[in-house]
């Protein structure tokens, strides 16, 4: 009995988090608007002065490498992290006794 | 001889998988790609080496010594790179502000740091995916 109680207020619970989440989604403007808020002056900015600014043609590059150059450099930082991690837990080193 | 086809064949088409890797990290800046693709591109060419050709081989093709001195080096040089703009008295990482010639566009020779800075993206990301690859892969011997 209890648990048919709790398994009915999950299912609630659950029906109203979906009915939340569809009504979002119903809000979101059409998909590809060129009206759209995402649309601001940012990507302007950077489809209109990205070759001026860096004289790379690759959009993609100029932001990485230019725009965003202390993001990129931190991850290449945290893949270098990782590395380390994964060396110093898996490898199996030999110890200075071992003749094998 | 148990492999003599696979090997024979991967002989053919491994050195022109890891050209075609060089040639991505090169011209990440003037064409799509980049040179983290490339540098996966240069890695599984190697790791495909190693699959084929044993685990002795792929580590006297790249001794650890090497393998280390490119991971720590390839990142260490993206700091260097950086530096540039501070000893001309501008932000880190400054590229146009700090003077350096931008050159044509769709030259090989353009973008200045960011050409630079991308090959030793690559190569730094050619090392992690080997070095990842020998670490999981060790045999027992």
């Amino acid at each position: 009995m209890n648990l048919k109680i709790k398994k009915l207020f999950a299912l609630a619970v659950i029906l109203m988090s979906v009915y939340m989440i569809i009504m979002v989604v119903a809000e979101l403007p059409p998909y590809g608007e060129p009206n759209n808020p995402v649309h601001n002056n940012v990507s302007e900015r950077y489809i209109n002065d990205a070759l001026h600014d860096t004289g790379v043609p690759n959009m993609v590059t100029a932001i990485v490498f230019d725009y965003r150059a202390y993001d990129t450099m931190f991850e290449a930082i945290v893949l270098f992290a990782a590395t380390l991690a994964v060396v110093i837990t898996l490898k199996r080193w030999k110890k200075a006794g071992d003749n094998k | 001889m148990k492999d003599f086809i696979l090997k024979h064949i991967a002989a053919i088409i491994l050195p022109f998988i890891c050209i075609y890797g060089f040639y991505v990290i090169l011209h990440g800046h003037i064409s799509p790609g980049g040179s983290f693709a490339g540098g996966i591109i240069v890695g599984l060419s190697f790791i495909a080496f190693i699959t084929i050709y044993g685990s002795r081989k792929g580590h006297a093709q790249m001794p650890d010594k090497v393998l280390v001195f490119m991971e720590s080096y390839g990142t260490l040089w993206y700091g260097i790179m950086g530096m540039i703009g501070i000893f001309k008295g501008v932000p880190f990482l400054a590229n146009k502000l700090a003077g350096v010639n931008l050159g044509a566009p769709w030259a090989l020779s353009s973008g200045g740091l960011i050409s630079l800075i991308g090959i030793g993206v690559g190569i730094r990301v050619t090392s992690t995916i080997i070095t990842l690859f020998f670490t999981m892969m060790e045999d027992e011997s």
